[in-house]
């Protein structure tokens, strides 16, 4: 036996099975939905949403897909917010805040108030990441802001305008391209494939009939 | 927190863990996998597929579901669409926002060629973006691409067209490399070695990671770099028909704007189909661990204008999609979490086979301890078996799920499942489509000139099951592949007049093989809707 909870989508009443998802009662509700739903998962940040429960005075967020509907849950999406994106070329970028004081001046109008941290879907301490990028600390802020699905709801509580994903999207490329130690063993494989160190492996390999190849598999040595 | 109804067999699993842990399964042999793959894996059901009528297969089987939509109607008549005025005019139109769609387009525009993306949803909007495990590419010294390539074709029931493996094995380094110096974080240790596990069916532990965000990791950055590269992304408006010109080359594609429904045209020298895969079909009715719009539209649009398809009856169940809580069930549980040394637990607290077997194989596994050997455990939604997650704190310390998988964490954890402490649930889920349209290694398909595929919408890569992390490595590869020589190819090509006669000679082919059908495709989207 379904349980059945009141929910107002965009204001209007709508009664619905308590074990649903947000995302998932709007389409018990009716709606086919083209945005505000994309991976369904909780990795693409396109279901953010905004709730408050009814009598509560606290301005909920979440990611639709990924958050049970509640009775007298007010639900508003948020399927697009206008982040501002910096276009920039990684191959010139600098790697110290002087980038960011270029593309993202806004993050050093920060006030304080750390409405984006209380309301991230992901509960990350978004305040955090873009006071690490305010220093230049990009490694600290890729680490902080790892788990950042974008969704962009702590932007549009931002008072100073700031688009925290936008800042650390950059924060953790300059990371990943110049910060993070360089990979050794990468490299000499690139270059001994480019040599054609392994040509004749893998030529052999093309022309092996099928039971060599199953014979070859069959008896590979596994890595522990 | 699990209700009263699982506490005895979660106490089995309990009590058992210590030794369970020490356990080394062995693995299965070469007859024993067949045999239960032929019994209990979903593609040797026979009554769920059909043979194509008509189309360049014709007389080939696949997904009963996949048959409908490629002996289809078009949404559109020749008719009804002014192919002499097109809207958008480009070398190289890139149909799919995900990751191949996304590497394509950058490499296009690397070599100078004028290159717009369509995508239906938003650029990132894609199965690249719900990769969780990780990429694979034999870089360390105890390895090669020739090992990797032995993995693969094994793994892959030796179906795999070899030369489009070579390609894969050969540029998996170069991949990582283009990856890391576009930003992609990689987990390293601190001298810069990557840090590598075995996925199911490797002999050589190759799988690199960005913890267990790395395919999300990788498709912000190539996202973020088409915006850096200022390359149109025309979202929200799906391509709904290719264009042919008078000498039957690709030539552009009809699109639709999902949320007007207006009819536009873009015209192009080559065209790349990137759309990606098809859970959301939910063949055999299972549930799927693909994102809302997997549909298999590159298929359908491919096929109607006479591209040929390679192994599309095969599709790969990903042994464990989360069996409970139900919100989220089906969605992907990663493969790392075997990885790192979770084993696959019956509702006796039994280890039942080794957890790194290929994913076919594991699937039909687990399928069978659920049937016939009435070891699964009652989820209240179906049956699943345990992944006993509290060994990989126990083998690799206290703090390692949180370092590694932290998305698995944080899903669970919203059910308050505390999966360092407690196992969890699974069952095989649609994860992805094996088969696709037939390339040469140039990306090119076989039939129609000037019509590329790159990623999921390929058939052939990887045979007739593909192993965990070579779908974000072939997206990479073959993507980037793809981009570079359509833009080469759209440098030499002269467009000819525009036609979608392709149409109407689509319809009667249907005609005269009595095929009677109200289904329209692509489907675009899957109708969830309440009925």
């Amino acid at each position: 036996m379904e349980n059945m909870v009141n929910i107002f989508l965009f204001g209007k009443k709508y009664e619905v099975p308590d074990n649903l998802t947000i995302m998932t009662a709007m389409e018990y509700a009716g709606y086919q939905l083209v945005r505000g739903c994309g991976c369904r998962n909780g990795f693409c940040g396109a279901c953010a949403t905004i709730y408050r429960i009814k009598g509560d005075k606290e301005l909920k967020a979440c990611l639709a897909c990924q958050t049970k509907v509640e009775d007298n849950m007010y639900i508003a999406t948020l399927p697009f917010f206008p982040l501002v994106k910096e276009v920039y070329d990684i191959e010139k970028v600098s790697t110290t805040e002087a980038v960011m004081m270029q593309l993202y001046p806004e993050i050093y109008a920060c006030i304080g108030c750390n409405a984006c941290t209380k309301s991230c879907t992901q509960g990350l301490n978004v305040m955090q990441y873009i006071a690490y990028a305010q220093r230049g600390d990009f490694e600290k802020c890729a680490e902080e802001s790892f788990d950042c699905v974008m969704c962009g709801v702590c932007s549009s509580r931002c008072p100073a305008g700031i688009s925290h994903p936008q800042v650390a999207m950059l924060a953790r490329r300059i990371n990943g391209k110049y910060l993070a130690p360089e990979c050794g063993h990468l490299e000499d494989r690139v270059r001994e494939i480019k040599d054609g160190t392994f040509n004749e492996l893998i030529e052999a390999l093309m022309q092996k009939p099928v039971e060599e190849m199953k014979e070859l598999y069959n008896t590979r040595e596994i890595e522990k | 927190m699990y209700s009263e109804k699982f506490q005895a067999s979660l106490k089995a699993v309990e009590a058992a863990r210590e030794k369970n842990t020490a356990y080394e399964p062995q693995r299965m042999t070469a007859q024993q996998k067949e045999d239960l793959l032929a019994a209990y894996h979903p593609d040797y059901k026979q009554d769920e597929f059909e043979l194509l009528k008509i189309g360049p297969n014709k007389g080939d089987k696949v997904p009963s579901q996949l048959a409908d939509i490629l002996q289809a109607h078009s949404r559109i008549t020749a008719e009804s669409v002014d192919l002499s005025a097109p809207d958008y005019d480009v070398d190289v139109l890139v149909i799919g926002g995900g990751g191949a769609g996304a590497s394509a387009a950058i490499e296009a525009d690397e070599a100078g060629a004028k290159v717009m993306i369509v995508t239906k949803l938003r650029i990132g909007d894609a199965n690249t973006m719900m990769a969780e495990g990780g990429i694979q590419a034999a870089d360390k010294p105890n390895d090669s691409p020739a090992i990797h390539f032995v993995d693969a074709f094994g793994g892959g029931h030796f179906a795999a067209k070899r030369e489009l493996l070579r390609k894969l094995v050969c540029d998996a380094p170069e991949a990582i490399q283009w990856l890391s110096e576009l930003g992609v974080e990689f987990d390293k240790d601190a001298d810069g070695t990557m840090i590598t596990t075995h996925g199911g069916g490797t002999s050589r532990k190759r799988m690199h990671a960005a913890k267990d965000y790395s395919g999300a990791e990788i498709m912000r950055t190539l996202r973020d770099e088409v915006l850096n590269r200022e390359i149109p992304v025309v979202d929200f408006t799906a391509a709904i028909e290719l264009i042919l010109d008078d000498k039957g080359n690709a030539a552009g594609a009809v699109l639709m704007n999902m949320e007007t429904k207006e009819l536009l045209v873009a015209r192009a020298k080559t065209v790349i189909i990137a759309t990606g895969g098809a859970g959301r079909m939910h063949y055999q009715g299972f549930p799927t661990s693909n994102h809302y719009g997997a549909t298999a539209d590159g298929l359908v649009l491919g096929y109607r204008a006479g591209a040929k398809l390679l192994y599309a009856e095969t599709l790969q169940y990903h042994p464990t999609g989360a069996a409970y809580p139900e919100q989220i069930f089906g969605a992907l549980v990663t493969e790392k979490v075997r990885s790192l040394g979770a084993k696959l637990v019956n509702v006796n607290g039994e280890v039942f086979m080794h957890p790194l077997e290929t994913r076919d194989v594991s699937a039909a596994s687990i399928i069978r301890e659920c049937s016939t050997r009435g070891n699964g455990v009652d989820t209240g939604n179906g049956k699943g078996v345990w992944l006993d997650t509290p060994m990989i704190e126990k083998i690799g310390g206290e703090g390692t799920i949180e370092k590694r998988i932290p998305a698995m964490m944080r899903m669970f954890e919203k059910y308050g499942i505390d999966i360092r402490k407690e196992p969890i649930l699974v069952y095989p889920t649609l994860h992805y489509q094996n088969g696709g349209l037939d390339i040469t290694e140039d990306g090119m398909t076989t039939n129609v000139r000037n019509l590329f595929v790159a990623g999921e919408a390929v058939g052939g890569i990887h045979g007739k099951n593909r192993l965990m992390g070579n779908s974000l490595l072939d997206i990479i590869v073959f993507g980037r592949n793809a981009g570079i020589n359509a833009a080469k190819a759209a440098k030499e090509t002269e467009v000819g007049t525009l036609t979608l006669d392709h149409i109407a000679a689509f319809e009667k082919e249907m005609a005269d093989a009595n095929i009677c059908t109200e289904t329209v495709s692509p489907k675009l989207l899957p109708d969830y809707t309440r009925k």
